[in-house]
C-alpha cells in the first residue's frame, strides 16, 4: 500500500492514454515557421498547463538505435548555453511550478504546470531548448546510466513488462512498434552523443511540433507572446517519414517467457486499426463492455464467477499513429493454470461474435464512456494531453469534437462485426509467462 | 500525509506506453482548479457524521470521500487483514442487493464506488454525475450501512486477497517495505501490512467481519467530504434520507504499544535474482500532529523530497547516474510513521548509493542549508499548494484529511504561512532531531552475491 511507485506510474500512463475524449473549443494557429499552436481557455483557476509536443518517438527509430527519443528527452534537461544543467527544473520549481516530460511510440512531450502569471517562464525555457540544446559527452554518459537503471526497474526486473516487451517483438516484425520505447539494453549501450545530436536536429523543429496551452489564459495576448518567443526559430527540413509498414499476419504467433515469478500471466494481442478506421468506435465500446467496472464481462466471468483470474481486462487505444493492438490480459489465481485462463478469455471473445449485446449493456458502455468524458474535464493537464496526442498522431482536434457522437451511433451489430473481423485466431499473438521457482 | 508520495499498490492493466523522466506520482493531474480562498461548509448531523462541503459548479459531477476511523491498526494481531477484508466486502452485496446488482447499478450510471483500508482509516469514494446523485447516495449508504458479508463473498474475497499477497512478491519495493515495517514497528500495529499476512487472512471469520463493521462503521466515527456540483441543502436532504437512520455506537478504544528504540543499525537482505538492488533505509518518523511537521516538510524537500531540486537526486542521479528514482519522505500518520529513503540501483553500485544517502543525512544535520535552497524549497511548497487540490477528487480527499488530522478549516489559508515561517535554524534543529544516520534500518531486495551490501561505511 505504499512505496509502490511503479504500478502507479503504469496506472496513470494508461489512464492518460486510454480515456475517451470530449467536444472542445480551442483556438488553433500556425506560425510562419510551421509551429502549430492550440490554446484553450479554462478560466476556473489562475493556473495553466503549457505543453510542447514533438512528433517523434520510438516509431521514428530503427533497430540498433532504439531508445534514442527517450534518451533525448532526458537530455533536454541538461542545459543550453543560456541555462545550465538542472537550471530548467530549478527555475520552474522555485516559481511554484512542476514540470516533466514523457516519451511514447508516436511523440515526445514536455510540460510545465504553473500559475498563469508565470507562463512567460515556459515561453522562455521551451523556446530556448527547442533550438539550443547542448549535448555534453559526460552528461550523456551519466544520463544513459540513469536510463539503464530505469530499464532495469521497469522491464528487466518486472516479469510482466518483460513478457509484454517480447510480445510486441513478435507481433510487429518490421514496424518500429516492434521495439520498446525505452530501447533495448544493447542499443542503449551503443548510442553516442552524435546519434542524439542528429536526432535532435532532425526532429526538434518548429514545423515538427505542437504547442498546447490549457488554463486561465487570454488566447489573443498569449498568441502574440508565443509568436515573439517561437517565431524566430527557423523552420527545418521536414523530417523523414518513418518506416512504418507491417506485413499481414497469417496465423497465430505464440511465445513463452520462463523466469522466476509468482503467478502465470497471459497476454493476447490482436492487430486492429487505429483512429483512421471507423471500426475504432465499436472497438472502443467493445473494450468498455469487456473491462470497465466490476459488471464488465471479463471481471464478471473470470474473476467473479469462474475464479480463474486475480485480475483481467481487454484494452484498446485507437489514438496511435499506426494500427496497433487490442489486447487482453489476465493474471491467474494461485491454483489456476494459464491454459484455463487463456481458454476462458477465448470463450468471452467467441460469445461476442455469436450473440449480439443487449441494448441495455450497450447503453451501459456508452454511459460509462460519456461519464468518463465529463470526469476527464476536471483536469487542464488531461485536456492538454488529449489535444497533444490527437495532433501528434495526425487525428487532429476535430477528431475529439465528433468523438462522442460517433460512440453514440455504435449498434450491437457493429460490435459483433468488429469482434468477428479482428478477434480471431489467425490475427493474434499469445504471450504467456511461466513462473519458475527461485534457484536455491 | 503531506509529503510521502503515498500510493496504493494496484492491480492494473500491464501495458505502459509512456516513459517519463521521473517521479510521475507527484506530477500527474496537477492541473489546476483552484487558487485563493476556499469556502468550506462544515456541520455535524444528528447522528454524528461530520460533513464538509466545497461547491464547485464548473462540471456536472460530484465527488464524495467518506473516511471511517476503521483502519488496520484496529485489527487483532492474529487476524491482520480484517479491516481490509471488511472494506473489500462492502460493495459485494447488501441486505437488499447482490454483488452483481451493485456492480450493474454503479456501472450503468458511469459512476465509480470503491472502498479501501489504510493503516489508520478506511475510505469509501464515490464519483458520480450530478444527475445521478440520488442513485449514488442510495448505493453509497447501502454498502456502508447494510453490507451482507455473505459467506460465499467472504471466501471469494479472501482468495483474492491471498492471491494479491502472492502476486506482490514480484514487486521488490513492496517486499522491502513489508520487511522494513516489521523491523521498524515491533509490536506497534503499523508493523502489519494492511492486507494482512498469509497466515492471518485465513483465520478471519465472518463473525469477526460483522463485529468489526458493527464496532467501527458508525456515523459518529465518520467524516464525509463532498466536492462538486451540489449545494448544502441538497446534501443535507440526501444525508438525512439515506444515512439518517444509521445508528450511533460506542467506538472501542485502542491501546497502542510503542515501537522499539533501536541502539544500532540493522541490516536485512532479501536475496533475489534481480538486476537491481531495491533499497529502503530509514527509521521512525513523526505523527501528523507533531508541531515540527512543517519544518520537516521543508527539510525533507531539500534532502530528498523535492524531485530534481533535492540533494539526494542531484548527488545520486544527476552527478553519478546511479539511479532513476531516489526519494525520501516522512510518512506522517495518526501515530508516528516511518522516515524512509528509497532507491533502486544496479547491484554493483548498491553500497556506493547507500553511502551517499548516509552522507547526505549526516550533512544536512551538521551544516545549515544554503539560503537559496531554503528560499527555493519554500517558494515551491507555497506556490504549488493549489496544485494539490486542483481536481474534485484531490480536494475531497484533502478535506477529509484536514478533518481527520484536525488541521482546522483555516488550514488552506495557514499552510503557506507555516511554510514561510520555517528558518535555517529550524531545519538544522529538526534534521538533528528527526534524522539518524547511526541507528537506521536498511532493507535491500537484491542479488547479494553481486551487491555485497554491508553496514560499515
Amino acid at each position: 500500500m505504499k512505496r509502490s511507485v511503479l504500478s502507479t506510474l503504469l496506472a496513470l500512463a494508461i489512464l492518460l492514454m486510454a480515456l475517451p475524449l470530449w467536444a472542445i473549443t480551442a483556438e488553433t494557429y500556425t506560425l510562419s515557421n510551421g509551429l502549430k499552436v492550440i490554446l484553450k481557455e479554462e478560466g476556473k483557476a489562475p493556473v495553466v498547463t503549457f505543453q510542447v509536443w514533438y512528433r517523434v518517438g520510438s516509431r521514428n527509430e530503427i533497430l540498433g538505435w532504439t531508445g534514442l527519443s527517450h534518451l533525448l528527452e532526458h537530455m533536454m534537461f541538461k542545459g543550453t548555453s543560456k541555462y545550465g544543467k538542472g537550471e530548467f527544473s530549478r527555475i520552474v520549481a522555485k516559481n511554484g511550478g512542476t514540470e516533466n516530460a514523457f516519451t511514447a511510440q508516436d511523440f515526445t512531450g514536455y510540460f510545465e504546470n504553473l500559475s498563469s502569471d508565470r507562463v512567460w517562464l515556459s515561453l522562455d525555457l521551451e523556446s530556448d531548448r527547442m533550438e539550443n540544446l547542448l549535448i555534453d559527452a559526460k552528461e550523456f554518459q551519466l544520463e544513459r546510466d540513469v536510463v539503464k537503471e530505469e530499464r532495469r526497474l521497469r522491464t528487466e526486473d518486472d516479469p510482466k513488462s518483460y513478457l509484454i516487451e517480447q510480445m510486441y517483438g513478435v507481433t510487429f516484425l518490421t514496424h518500429p512498434y516492434h521495439s520498446p520505447v525505452i530501447g533495448w539494453m544493447e542499443d542503449l549501450n551503443r548510442l553516442t552523443p552524435e546519434d542524439l545530436q542528429r536526432h535532435y536536429r532532425t526532429y526538434y523543429r518548429p514545423n515538427n511540433a505542437t504547442l498546447v496551452v490549457v488554463g486561465d489564459i487570454d488566447p489573443k495576448s498569449l498568441i502574440s507572446r508565443i509568436r515573439e518567443s517561437f517565431e524566430k526559430i527557423p523552420r527545418g527540413p521536414d523530417p523523414p517519414a518513418p518506416f512504418s509498414t507491417e506485413p499481414p499476419q497469417k496465423g497465430e504467433r505464440r511465445i513463452l517467457v520462463k523466469r522466476e515469478a509468482q503467478l502465470p500471466f497471459v497476454f493476447l494481442g490482436y492487430r486492429v486499426p487505429n483512429f483512421r478506421d471507423p471500426d475504432a468506435f465499436p472497438l472502443e465500446v467493445l473494450a468498455t463492455l469487456l473491462s470497465s467496472g466490476k459488471s464488465s464481462r471479463l471481471y464478471r466471468s473470470l474473476v467473479y464467477e469462474k475464479k480463474i483470474a486475480l485480475d483481467t481486462g481487454g484494452e484498446y487505444d485507437p489514438m496511435m499513429a499506426d494500427p496497433e493492438l487490442f489486447y487482453f490480459y489476465g493474471m491467474t489465481q494461485p491454483d489456476q493454470a494459464p491454459e484455463t485462463l487463456e481458454k476462458a478469455l477465448y470463450e468471452a471473445i467467441e460469445k461476442l461474435k455469436t450473440q449480439a449485446v443487449s441494448d441495455k449493456e450497450l447503453q451501459k458502455a456508452k454511459n460509462q464512456i460519456e461519464a468518463q468524458f465529463i470526469f476527464g474535464q476536471d483536469s487542464n493537464f488531461f485536456q492538454a494531453m488529449q489535444i497533444g496526442t490527437a495532433e501528434s498522431i495526425g487525428a487532429g482536434v476535430a477528431y475529439l469534437t465528433t468523438y462522442l457522437d460517433n460512440i453514440r451511433k455504435v449498434t450491437p451489430q457493429d460490435v459483433m462485426g468488429v469482434a468477428q473481423k479482428y478477434l480471431h485466431e489467425d490475427n493474434r499473438t499469445v504471450g504467456i509467462l511461466i513462473p519458475l521457482k527461485p534457484e536455491q | 500525509m503531506d509529503f510521502h508520495p503515498e500510493t496504493r499498490s494496484q492491480k492494473l492493466p500491464p501495458l505502459f506506453l509512456i516513459y517519463g523522466i521521473a517521479l510521475w506520482t507527484v506530477l500527474l493531474w496537477l492541473s489546476p482548479a483552484w487558487a485563493g480562498h476556499i469556502v468550506i461548509e462544515r456541520w455535524t448531523t444528528r447522528n454524528g457524521i461530520t460533513l464538509l462541503l466545497v461547491e464547485r459548479h464548473s462540471l456536472p459531477m460530484v465527488q464524495v470521500e467518506v473516511l471511517l476511523k476503521a483502519g488496520s491498526v484496529f485489527d487483532p494481531e492474529d487476524k491482520a487483514g480484517l479491516a481490509n477484508l471488511t472494506a473489500e466486502l462492502l460493495a459485494e452485496g447488501t441486505s437488499s442487493r447482490s454483488a452483481t446488482q451493485i456492480a450493474e447499478e454503479i456501472d450503468f450510471i458511469g459512476a465509480s464506488l470503491s472502498a479501501s483500508a489504510d493503516l489508520d482509516y478506511t475510505s469509501v469514494s464515490l464519483r458520480v454525475l450530478k444527475k445521478d446523485i440520488n442513485a449514488g447516495f442510495d448505493l453509497l449508504s447501502d454498502i456502508l450501512t447494510h453490507p451482507a458479508f455473505a459467506p460465499e463473498e467472504v471466501e471469494r474475497n479472501r482468495e483474492l486477497v491471498l492471491g494479491g499477497l502472492m502476486a506482490e512478491k514480484d514487486e521488490p519495493g513492496i517486499v522491502a517495505g513489508k520487511v522494513f515495517d516489521k523491523l521498524l514497528f515491533g509490536a506497534h500495529p503499523y508493523h502489519r501490512p494492511v492486507e494482512g499476512l498469509e497466515e492471518t487472512v485465513p483465520r478471519i471469520q465472518r463473525a469477526d467481519i460483522t463485529a468489526f463493521h458493527k464496532d467501527y462503521y458508525r456515523p459518529n466515527n465518520t467524516i464525509m467530504a463532498i466536492v462538486g456540483d451540489t449545494k448544502k441543502e441538497e446534501v443535507q436532504e440526501l444525508v438525512k434520507k439515506y444515512l439518517g437512520a444509521w445508528g450511533m455506537g460506542k467506538i472501542p478504544s485502542l491501546q497502542i504499544p510503542t515501537p522499539p528504540k533501536p541502539t544500532a543499525p540493522k541490516l536485512e537482505i532479501i536475496d533475489k535474482d534481480l538486476t537491481q538492488a531495491n533499497i529502503l533505509l530509514g527509521h521512525l518518523g513523526i505523527e501528523r500532529a507533531n508541531p515540527d511537521f512543517y519544518a520537516l516538510v521543508v527539510m525533507n524537500y531539500i534532502l530528498g523530497g523535492g524531485g530534481f531540486s533535492s540533494r539526494l537526486l542531484t548527488v545520486i542521479r544527476e552527478n553519478q547516474g546511479l539511479a532513476y528514482s531516489v526519494q525520501s519522505g516522512y510518512d506522517a500518520r495518526y501515530y508516528p510513521g516511518s522516515f524512509t529513503v528509497s532507491l533502486q540501483t544496479k547491484n554493483a553500485t548498491a553500497n556506493t548509493a547507500i553511502h551517499e544517502v548516509l552522507t547526505q543525512m549526516q550533512q544536512i544535520r551538521s551544516t545549515p542549508v544554503a539560503d537559496h535552497e531554503l528560499d527555493e524549497a519554500k517558494s515551491y511548497l507555497m506556490g504549488s499548494f493549489p496544485l494539490r487540490m486542483d481536481t474534485n477528487a484531490k480536494m475531497a480527499r484533502l478535506l477529509s484529511h484536514v478533518e481527520y488530522f484536525k488541521l482546522g478549516l483555516d488550514y488552506f489559508d495557514h499552510y503557506p504561512r507555516y511554510i514561510q515561517a520555517v528558518t535555517k535554524a529550524d531545519i538544522l534543529r529538526v534534521a538533528k532531531k528527526y534524522l539518524d544516520p547511526e541507528r537506521f534500518i536498511l532493507v535491500a531486495v537484491a542479488r547479494q552475491k553481486e551487491a555485497k551490501i554491508k553496514l560499515n561505511r
